[in-house]
């Protein structure tokens, strides 16, 4: 029996994981209709910037490096909700109502994303600075001009040229200085070595439970009741819900719905740096953390079905215990317990590894959605969609 | 155009289709016959690569451009196709033996999934068959329920996970993450590498990709090719016209499978191996990339964009290997939010009209009155 919690256990803490990485994205796919393929990178982002703030401490010397954590925690939620904030005004907002083509932009914008933590350099930086500064600035002062309207498209393409032009330009000129082009990160993946009061584990339930797993449970939970409050109590939330409900009619009852798709986003691609900053914790991170974690995530959306909290949490930790159960060869050890037919315990033998057992719960998600097209808990109302 | 009679109307198609074969014919001689006595052996097997992925592309715009059916997980079929072929290409070399592979994993039986694929034409077969079949079956319990756009998208990108981890893992039976090569094996006693092979099996790519292109060209029009675009365009309302999408969109899923499917086993053998790695996420969600740059729901733009996308990443990866991912990005964002119709739909709905007006043929279409008009006509000369 113990070994059945254990493994009830063990799943509950890959269930959090799920869960913490798929809060973010079913409020922006909920919400928003937005399918967002970019979340992984984004979190990925946050996993790097614990990186970065846990360097920056360690060199405060040894009582400030057990508290970095905490300051981690905000650092990464900030850094992907300003990333995602500008993916939303770049690409996104052009293409609300058109799904697919968000998920191919989002797609492109992922693999840029990698890419750039591979070869990010002081260099890059200041080519980037220098080009926003030479485009937003020139279509500040071209604004002013009366026949703004009228020459805008021509103008844009102009300036995108010349600024991308002129940044690559001064970028070779000085791509031989090697104090500018020194990787950041490389292409190498990065340890986060978790502070000392993470480190080790509890005997306490009669197995061994690691606090880092503990602590991830913790903040997932924060996490879920921050989500929750913002949504439920506060005004943004009380707008945000009004969108989705009905977006024509929040805009004439004069609800700024520009301003709150980008909050939205904002807020799912901050969730994202914060389930990075948890995953970071776990092993260790490199540019392509984030595709492993993205169809996953998926996955617990689409059995949670649209717009609603408690769907996801239960998705995700039905997901995160089967896949643990069976990959680990729990279930199987526990029939055999039983005496179950030989057949049933090699069937289940079968699938008892972390790979197989993926196998098995996306079979058993493709029955599911058999019986409940719509998740968990589909969305009421009248539509055309029969 | 609006004021011709029946008579030419007829003409002109005809016209339109005496090109377009003219056009069919002429890439035919330049690709099969032409191409291979110009350029090095190597150089024509990555073309010939390159023809082999323009048929899956041909298989993604049937069901994305015409049905608007988004599948990330195109990359099942194609490795189902390629593992088809494979398998039977190390068993000809064997004899039917047991491939020395399974001497590693301590396997003394050939597998029964082994067994049938002892015979060539069965294997010919299901590499078509078997990705159609497993691609209608996907399809079937997807669509059955009316999971469409999104969902479907990210249902078959999970298939593709789910089918990736399964060849991973099953060592015993296809030996992994390594794969099956193909390179060293014989096909009727010549090895598969060798100059002759390696030119045949260029030279039916190009066949197949023509029969194809025509398969989908007759499938697209007509009837068939109808329901699908109105499938596209409005699915409630094709159900409510008394049609059932169900049946037509399982069917043309399993038939974009199957394209994939005979696309997969001419890839690998021009490769000269197939792993699991063929079924990664991005090289499936690449697939759908090659189709918007060409232009969907146009089959000429799926091969253009193939061949286009395939060249530039050749060239970029080669003299610069860091620049590719930024490049590829950009592509989808650039096709997503500029180009949405692809090289081809900018070409004809704009593209060509600025050519012509350069030419000063036919410049701005107004009314017949207003070019008349004697006022128009002197500011004309003013300007």
């Amino acid at each position: 029996m113990s070994t059945l919690i254990e493994g009830l256990f063990n799943g509950i803490s890959i269930g959090s994981v799920l869960l913490i990485a798929a809060l973010g994205l079913a409020i922006v796919f909920g919400l928003m209709g937005v399918i967002n393929l970019a979340h992984g990178e984004l979190m990925m982002l946050g996993a790097y910037s614990t990186f970065v703030v846990q360097n920056i401490f360690k060199s405060f010397g040894d009582p400030w490096f057990d508290f970095y954590i905490i300051v981690a925690i905000p650092v990464a939620f900030i850094v992907s909700a300003v990333v995602g904030l500008i993916l939303e005004r770049g690409a996104i907002r052009f293409l609300y109502g058109r799904p697919l083509e968000t998920l191919l932009a989002t797609w492109g914008v992922s693999l840029i994303l990698q890419q750039f933590v591979r070869s990010v350099n002081w260099l890059l930086m200041i080519s980037l600075g220098i080009f926003s500064l030479l485009f937003f600035g020139g279509i500040q002062v071209v604004k002013k001009r009366a026949d703004w309207e009228r020459i805008k498209s021509k103008t844009l393409t102009l300036l995108i040229f010349l600024s991308t032009g002129i940044a690559i330009a001064f970028y070779s000129l000085l791509s031989k200085n090697s104090v500018l082009t020194k990787a950041w990160f490389s292409a190498r993946n990065v340890d986060v070595t978790a502070p000392k009061w993470l480190r080790g584990g509890t005997t306490a339930l009669g197995f061994q439970t690691p606090y880092v797993r503990l602590f991830i449970i913790a903040l997932t939970i924060l996490c879920l009741i921050g989500v929750y409050w913002f949504l439920q109590r506060s005004t943004w939330g009380l707008k945000i819900r009004a969108v989705t409900q009905n977006r024509t009619m929040s805009s004439c009852l004069g609800i700024p719905t520009a301003k709150v798709d980008a909050l939205t986003f904002a807020l799912g691609s901050g969730l994202a740096g914060i389930a990075g900053c948890a995953v970071s914790l776990l092993g260790s991170v490199g540019p392509n953390t984030g595709q492993n974690y993205i169809v996953d995530t998926f996955m617990v959306v689409v059995v949670g079905g649209v717009g609603n909290l408690l769907g996801t949490v239960l998705a995700a930790l039905g997901i995160g215990i089967l896949n643990y159960l069976v990959g680990s060869g729990t279930l199987a050890l526990f029939l055999t317990s039983f005496s179950a037919p030989q057949s049933l315990i090699d069937f289940f033998l079968f699938f008892a590894t972390s790979s197989m057992a993926k196998v098995m719960v996306f079979a058993l998600i493709i029955t599911f959605l058999q019986i409940k097209p719509a998740g968990l808990f589909p969305q009421k109302g009248r539509t055309a969609e029969l | 155009m609006s004021n011709e009679t029946g008579v030419q109307i007829k003409q002109r198609k005809r016209r339109n289709k005496l090109i377009e074969i003219g056009v069919i014919i002429a890439s035919v001689i330049i690709l099969a016959v032409i191409l291979p006595s110009i350029i090095p052996a190597f150089r024509l097997r990555l073309i010939g690569r390159f023809l082999s992925l323009a048929i899956v592309a041909l298989g993604i715009d049937l069901i994305w451009g015409y049905t608007g059916l988004l599948s990330l997980g195109h990359g099942i079929f194609f490795a189902l196709g390629g593992y088809a072929l494979a398998m039977n290409l190390k068993l000809q070399t064997t004899g039917g033996e047991l491939p020395d592979f399974f001497t590693l994993y301590g396997v003394k039986e050939l597998p029964w999934v082994w067994q049938p694929f002892n015979s060539f034409p069965f294997t010919i077969i299901a590499l078509i068959i078997i990705p159609g079949i497993v691609a209608g079956l996907i399809g079937y319990l997807v669509f059955r329920n009316r999971i469409k756009g999104v969902y479907f998208s990210i249902l078959t990108q999970a298939a593709l996970l789910v089918f990736f981890n399964f060849f991973n893992g099953q060592q015993e039976i296809i030996n992994g993450t390594n794969g099956l090569k193909t390179d060293t094996e014989k096909i009727f006693d010549i090895v598969v590498s060798s100059p002759g092979v390696q030119r045949t099996f260029y030279i039916i790519t190009v066949i197949c990709l023509v029969l194809i292109y025509l398969l989908c060209r007759w499938l697209t029009s007509g009837r068939f090719g109808r329901i699908l675009k109105a499938i596209r365009d409005d699915e409630t309302r094709v159900r409510f016209s008394g049609y059932d999408p169900t049946g037509y969109k399982v069917l043309v899923f399993a038939i974009s499978g199957a394209i994939a499917g005979i696309a997969g086993a001419l890839y690998t053998v021009q490769t000269g191996i197939i792993t699991p790695s063929i079924m990664k996420v991005a090289f499936s969600i690449e697939m759908v990339i090659w189709v918007a740059v060409g232009g969907r729901g146009t089959l000429i733009g799926a091969i253009i964009g193939t061949l286009l996308v395939r060249l530039a990443q050749t060239f970029l990866s080669e003299s610069f290997p860091e620049i590719w991912l930024f490049f590829q990005g950009a592509l989808f964002l650039i096709v997503v939010t500029v180009l949405p119709d692809g090289i081809i739909g900018w070409w004809t709905n704009y593209g060509w009209f600025k050519l012509r007006s350069l030419f000063g043929q036919n410049q701005v279409v107004t009314y017949p009155s207003l070019e008349q008009d004697p006022g128009v006509q002197q500011e004309k000369d003013q300007i």
